[in-house]
C-alpha cells in the first residue's frame, strides 16, 4: 500500500490539458521528484495534492484516506512555496507559529516547539527577525520550517531552491536531504533541475506536457531511461539509428549502421520493442572510449572542463559528431572509438 | 530662458489655485463684519462665536455621522469588491467596474435630482439616511480604486500559504488579508469620509430638515452679520481637510514601501 497514490489524475485549464492522466505511487518517507521542463504540469500536479486546484478527474489518496473533496485547509500536507511566501507582516517567529494556532499550545510550548525547529533549520536566535530583513537562504529554511512544525505526513516543495545562487543551492540540498532523514516526512519535490532530482531524490518521475514519462531511482534513470525524452532530459546522450536482429533472453542483438551488429544486455532494452523493429540505440559521452582500434574518426572540437574534458569526434558515414568525455585528451587528432555493449541502450525510436 | 518662464507659470498657477483659500483664515482673523481690504484687526471672536453656536454645532454632529457611516459602509463594500476582482476570474468584471465607477462621471445634479425623485416615488424620508445612501453612490468608486491597487500588489501565495497552514477562508481573510491591505483599508476611510464630510449638493438635496455642516453655512450666507464665523467655520474645515488627506497619503505610503510580496 503506497503513501501517497495519485491514479488518474487531468487538469486541464480553458481546453488546454495541463496534466493528462498521470500515475503515481509515493512510499512513506520517501524523497520523491517531480522533473521537467517548465509548463510540463509538474507544478499544476503538485498543487492539485495540496488541494489549491480542483481536479477534472482522478484520484489523490493519502495514507489510504482519499482527498479530493477535502479542501486545502484541511488536508495533511504543507508547502514550500517557490515564492516562500513567508508573511511579511510577521517576524519569523509568527511565521512559523502561523500554523500552529489550532493547537492551543500553552504559550511555553509553543515557544519551545518553534525554538526546535529553528535549531532545527539552523536559525537558532533569529526568531524576532522581520521578514524583510531575512537573506534569500534565510527565507527558505523560515519556509521550510513553518511547513514542517506542523508535522505534515506530506511535504510538498515547489522549486524551493529555485531563487537561490549556486553556491548556496548545493549547501542547501545537503542540508535539504539532511533534514529529510531527520524528520522521516515523506518529501514531494517539483524541480525542473535534473541535477537537483538526482542528487536529493529516492526516486523521480519525468514529466513532459502534462505526462509522467518514466519514474526511477537516479541511476536508472541515467543508465536506463525509457525513450528519447527522458535520455535528452538527463545528461547528454549520442543516438544511432538500429534494427533490432534477435531478442534472447540474455542479450539483443541489432544492426547498428556503421556501428556494425553489436550486442547488449536484454535489460538495456526499452519494454515493447520487438524483432525488425526500427530502434534508437544510445550510449552516454563518458561511456565511449578511446582506444587502439574501433571505429576511425577526428576529433572536431575539445573543451576542457577541469576534471574532465569533452569532444566532438566526427566519423565517416555520419553527420552529427559522436560526444565523448573523458579524462585524457588522446595524442593526435586521428582517434577510434569504442562502444561498449554492456552500457548501450536500445530506445523506441518515436 | 526656458526653463525660469516654466517655473514662473508654475508659481502663478500655484498663486491662482491658493490665494483664494488663503483669504478664509485671513478674514477669518480680522475684526470687522465686513468682508474687505484693509483688514481691520486681529481678533478670535469669530471663533469664540462658533463655540457657542449650537445650531452649527448640530450640523456639524449630522455631517460627521454621515461621514462616519459612509467611510465604513463605502470601504466594505469596496473591500469586498476589490477582493472579488482581483482575485477572481469572473465574467463581466470590467463591466462591473464600470458601472460602480459611473457616479463619479455623472454630474453631481442630475444625481441628486435623480436620487430626490427616487426618494419621493418610494416616499422615502428626506433625511440623514438618506444623505448617507447617495454619498455611499460617490464613495465606494472612491475606495474601490484605492482598494484595487492594493490587493493587486499582493502575492496571492499568501492565502494560499495561510490555507496550507491550516487556516479557513475566513481566518485567512482576518490573519493576512486584512492586516496587509490595513494600509489600503485606512487610505479609503479617510478618502470616503473627507469625500462626505465635503459634499453639498446631495446633501442639499436629501438632507431634509437635517441639514449637514455644508448645507447649513449655505443658509448662513444669507446673513451678513455671520459671514465672518461661516469664514472662521471654513478655514477649520480647511485645516481639518487638509490634515487627513496628508494623514492619508502618508498611511498609503507606509503601506507601499513595505514589500507585500512574500518576502
Amino acid at each position: 500500500m503506497s503513501f501517497l497514490s495519485v491514479a488518474g489524475l487531468r487538469k486541464s485549464f480553458g481546453g488546454l490539458t495541463v496534466v493528462n492522466d498521470v500515475s503515481l505511487d509515493v512510499a512513506r518517507g520517501e524523497f520523491f521528484a517531480l522533473l521537467g521542463p517548465s509548463g510540463c504540469g509538474k507544478t499544476t500536479l503538485l498543487r492539485m495534492i495540496a488541494g489549491f486546484e480542483t481536479t477534472d478527474s482522478g484520484t489523490i489518496t493519502i495514507d489510504g484516506e482519499a482527498m479530493n473533496s477535502v479542501p486545502a485547509h484541511q488536508r495533511p500536507t504543507n508547502m514550500v512555496f517557490q515564492s516562500y511566501a513567508i508573511f511579511p507582516h510577521l517576524n519569523v517567529f509568527d511565521n512559523i507559529a502561523y500554523g500552529l494556532r489550532k493547537q492551543k499550545l500553552p504559550k511555553e510550548a509553543l515557544r519551545t516547539k518553534v525554538e526546535a525547529m529553528l535549531a532545527t533549520v539552523r536559525l537558532e536566535g533569529l526568531g524576532g527577525r522581520a521578514a524583510d530583513q531575512l537573506s534569500g537562504g534565510q527565507r527558505q529554511r523560515v519556509a521550510l520550517a513553518r511547513a514542517l512544525v506542523r508535522q505534515p505526513k506530506l511535504l510538498l516543495l515547489d522549486e524551493p531552491l529555485g531563487a537561490l545562487d549556486k553556491r548556496l543551492r548545493g549547501a542547501m540540498q545537503v542540508e535539504l536531504r539532511a533534514i529529510q532523514r531527520q524528520v522521516g516526512i515523506t518529501f514531494l519535490l517539483v524541480t525542473h533541475d535534473q541535477e537537483e532530482a538526482l542528487s536529493l531524490c529516492d526516486r523521480v518521475a519525468v514529466m513532459e506536457t502534462g505526462r509522467i514519462l518514466q519514474i526511477a531511482a537516479p541511476r536508472e534513470l541515467y543508465e536506463r531511461p525509457n525513450c528519447r525524452a527522458v535520455a535528452d532530459f538527463i545528461g547528454e546522450m549520442n543516438f544511432f539509428h538500429a534494427t533490432v536482429r534477435a531478442i534472447t533472453d540474455v542479450d539483443v542483438t541489432v544492426n547498428a549502421g556503421i556501428l556494425g551488429i553489436v550486442s547488449f544486455p536484454r535489460a538495456n532494452l526499452a519494454a515493447g520493442i520487438k524483432t525488425d523493429e526500427h530502434i534508437l540505440l544510445a550510449i552516454r559521452p563518458e561511456h565511449v572510449g578511446f582506444a587502439g582500434a574501433g571505429l576511425a574518426g577526428e576529433i572536431a572540437d575539445a573543451t576542457f572542463l577541469g576534471e574532465r574534458s569533452h569532444f566532438h569526434v566526427r566519423l565517416a558515414g555520419r553527420g552529427e559528431p559522436v560526444a565523448v568525455s573523458g579524462n585524457a585528451a588522446p595524442p593526435d587528432k586521428a582517434v577510434h572509438l569504442v562502444f561498449p555493449p554492456d552500457k548501450l541502450v536500445g530506445l523506441p525510436t518515436e | 530662458m526656458k526653463s525660469r518662464g516654466l517655473l514662473l507659470y508654475a508659481f502663478a498657477y500655484l498663486a491662482f489655485l491658493y490665494l483664494p483659500v488663503l483669504v478664509l483664515p485671513i478674514f477669518s482673523f480680522n475684526n470687522s463684519q465686513f468682508i474687505a481690504f484693509p483688514l481691520s484687526g486681529f481678533t478670535t471672536r469669530w471663533y469664540a462665536a462658533l463655540a457657542s453656536d449650537t445650531a452649527m454645532q448640530h450640523a456639524l454632529g449630522n455631517s460627521l455621522r454621515v461621514a462616519i457611516v459612509t467611510a465604513l459602509f463605502s470601504t466594505i463594500v469596496g473591500l469586498t469588491a476589490a477582493r472579488a476582482i482581483t482575485r477572481y476570474r469572473l465574467r463581466g468584471t470590467k463591466l462591473a467596474l464600470g458601472f460602480i465607477s459611473l457616479p463619479l462621471f455623472i454630474p453631481d445634479i442630475v444625481l441628486a435630482l435623480s436620487l430626490l425623485l427616487l426618494m419621493e416615488a418610494t416616499s422615502f424620508p428626506l433625511s440623514l439616511v438618506a444623505v448617507a445612501i447617495g454619498h455611499l453612490l460617490i464613495c465606494v468608486p472612491f475606495a474601490l480604486t484605492v482598494l484595487i491597487a492594493r490587493f493587486e500588489g499582493f502575492d496571492r501565495n499568501l492565502e494560499e500559504a495561510s490555507a496550507d497552514l491550516g487556516e479557513g477562508e475566513w481566518m485567512t481573510f482576518w490573519r493576512v488579508t486584512v492586516p496587509l491591505m490595513l494600509p489600503g483599508i485606512v487610505a479609503s476611510l479617510l478618502l470616503t469620509f473627507i469625500t462626505s464630510f465635503d459634499e453639498f449638493l446631495l446633501a442639499y438635496f436629501l438632507s431634509g430638515t437635517q441639514a449637514t455642516l455644508p448645507v447649513y453655512i449655505w443658509g448662513q450666507l444669507r446673513f451678513p452679520e455671520r459671514l465672518p464665523m461661516v469664514l472662521a467655520l471654513g478655514a477649520i474645515i480647511l485645516t481639518a481637510s487638509v490634515g487627513l488627506v496628508i494623514l492619508a497619503e502618508y498611511v498609503r505610503n507606509l503601506g507601499a514601501r513595505k514589500p507585500m510580496v512574500g518576502a
